[in-house]
């Protein structure tokens, strides 16, 4: 249940309640794999919520639900749209679709490459669907891929041929890029160097100021205490014992 | 030339829509919706009934059972209810239809201008000069080169047929555009070059498109929505990448883990 406490004076932007979720597997006589259940919690705006567990807890599975890429079994997940409060367990595409473009952004472990389309265009293209003029957009792009200390060279070019660090930051850049009410990250340093983690740290740390709650996996112990407000264990959520 | 729609009602509708051949099923009972702007994409295999779905909802066949209902400006319309002069009205001014086959989808003896110009033409277009200019233009928009303006298709490769037959079928920006397996039968490298181009004349047009495909990789890049067809019957649908991450019938997740990073 999602109650505001006096300490958290600030309302969800995203409220878990109930959920689970259990995968199927067909192809293998229909072995079921229990990946959460009876999973609760929020995240208020302005806050950065951590979610721990080993590996194969169901840290990820739980950031795409939320996202609306994974199905839910039971439960509800609501997000904040304005006046409305909408159920992504429920919601029929075209309102997830809504939701994505205006107030939920993600930056999923592996940047899935548009081919052909320039770094600048893959992160400015987000601020331009917001109505960005292109100028407005390309130049909080370029100042986006400095921050994160991508090379100026590699601008022009689309990055499906960039080393997993370089298509990491791309990913994060097109991901901050443009102002979203929830932001969920999935492992977002995960191939990046000191320098380049902590100009993540950076930008999360700018984006909770602005007010934008975060749901994320950090599996870097330093950055996770850098940025999270809380660390819910998932493993508490069930389903993986 | 269409105007602008509000996005918040269906603009074409199919109910219990179903097809037979003699005793043979071609597609049986499917519901859809499509919204402005939306991009559907139907897979499935061989024989499960994509194209037979495509013909009931452009007209071309008519169903068994059924009907599809499409929003006109006095609200929606049940297609089987139009004279034959609305419905080719409709077809001119606010369908389009690209075929896996351009054969089919173009005129052959006609040059490549004039197959761009004449769909001016049918939507009230008179000046000369402006339809050249604009069929040029359009040329230009799928990359084929202003100097071939006057040969006919005949003369064109098979990538450049399909752009040729993109460019027939958007220049009059349709509302609704039917696909057939758009990409099929072209080079690996000519077919990533013809998706980027439908991707972004699209997007740019707002078109709502129905595209058939059995390639998940093609589903994956244009559609906001796909629906999975066997034996006739939908038997699974919604957000694309819910449905191609996530499936949820044993069919899908056979075609899912069947093909390499979809
Ligand atoms: N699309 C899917 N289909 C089937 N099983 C899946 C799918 N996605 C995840 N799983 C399974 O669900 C379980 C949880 O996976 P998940 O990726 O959520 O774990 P995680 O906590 O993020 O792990 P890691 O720290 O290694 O990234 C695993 O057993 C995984 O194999
Ligand atoms: N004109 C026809 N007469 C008889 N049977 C037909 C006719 N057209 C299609 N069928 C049958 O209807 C079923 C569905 O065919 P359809 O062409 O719709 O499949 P499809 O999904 O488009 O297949 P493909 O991917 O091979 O193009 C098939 O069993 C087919 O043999
Ligand atoms: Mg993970
Ligand atoms: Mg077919």
């Amino acid at each position: 249940m999602t109650y505001l406490t006096p300490s958290s004076p600030s309302p969800a932007v995203l409220a878990v309640t109930g959920l689970s979720k259990a995968f199927t597997l067909h192809l293998r006589d229909g072995l079921r794999l229990p990946v959460v259940s009876g999973a609760d919690f929020s995240v208020a705006a302005g806050e950065c919520v951590a979610l721990g567990g080993p590996s194969g807890a169901g840290k990820s599975s739980l950031l795409k639900m939320v996202y609306g890429n994974y199905r839910v079994d039971a439960g509800a997940i609501l997000v904040t749209d304005g006046p409305e409060r909408v159920d992504i367990a429920r919601a029929a595409p075209r309102r997830i679709l809504k939701l994505r473009r205006e107030r939920i952004g993600y930056v999923s472990q592996f940047l899935r490459v548009i081919p052909r389309v320039s770094t600048l265009d893959v992160v400015a293209e987000p601020l331009r669907l917001d109505g960005a003029s292109p100028e407005a957009a390309a130049g909080r792009a370029r100042d986006l891929l400095a921050r994160l200390n991508l090379p100026e060279r590699l601008w022009s070019l689309p990055p499906a041929t960039f080393s997993g660090g370089e298509q990491q930051r791309v990913n994060i850049a097109r991901g901050f890029i443009a102002p979203r009410d929830l932001l969920l990250l999935d492992e977002p340093t995960a191939s990046l160097d000191a320098a380049n983690s902590a100009a993540v740290v950076e930008l999360i740390a700018g984006k909770k100021a602005e007010g934008t709650a975060i749901l994320g996996i950090f599996h870097d112990a330093a950055v996770r205490t850098a940025v999270a407000d809380r660390v819910i264990d998932v493993t508490r959520f069930g389903a993986s014992q | 030339m269409a105007a602008p729609l509000s996005d918040e009602a269906p603009l074409l509708v199919a109910e219990g829509l179903s097809r037979l051949y003699g005793a043979r099923i071609g597609c049986t009972d499917v519901d859809l919706e499509v919204y402005p702007g939306e991009v559907l994409a139907v897979v499935g295999e061989s024989g499960s009934g994509k194209s037979t779905l495509l013909s009931l909802l452009s007209t071309e066949l008519a169903p068994t059972s059924g009907r599809v209902l499409y929003r006109m400006d006095n609200g929606l319309r049940d297609l089987s209810a139009l004279s034959e002069a609305e419905r080719r009205l409709l077809l001119r001014t606010q369908w389009g239809f690209v075929r896996q086959n351009a054969e089919q989808g173009l005129r052959m003896a006609v040059s490549a201008g004039g197959n761009v110009g004449e769909r001016l033409m049918a939507v009230g277009w008179r000046n000369y000069g402006d339809i050249r200019a604009e069929a040029t233009s359009w040329l230009d928009r799928v990359e084929i080169a202003a100097d071939r303006i006057d040969d006919d298709p005949r003369a064109f490769s098979g990538g450049m047929r399909q752009r040729l037959q993109i460019a027939r079928n958007l220049v009059t920006r349709p509302r609704l555009v039917f696909m057939d397996e758009p990409t099929g039968g072209l080079d690996v490298s000519v077919q990533a070059r013809l998706l980027d181009l439908i991707r972004s004349l699209v997007s740019d047009l707002g078109a709502a498109v129905i595209i058939v495909t059995h390639d998940l990789a093609v589903a994956r890049l244009l559609s906001h929505r796909i629906m999975v067809m066997r034996h006739g019957r939908v038997i699974e649908a919604g957000l694309t990448d819910q449905v191609l991450d996530d499936p949820q019938e044993p069919y899908t997740q056979l075609l899912v883990a069947s093909v390499l990073a979809a």
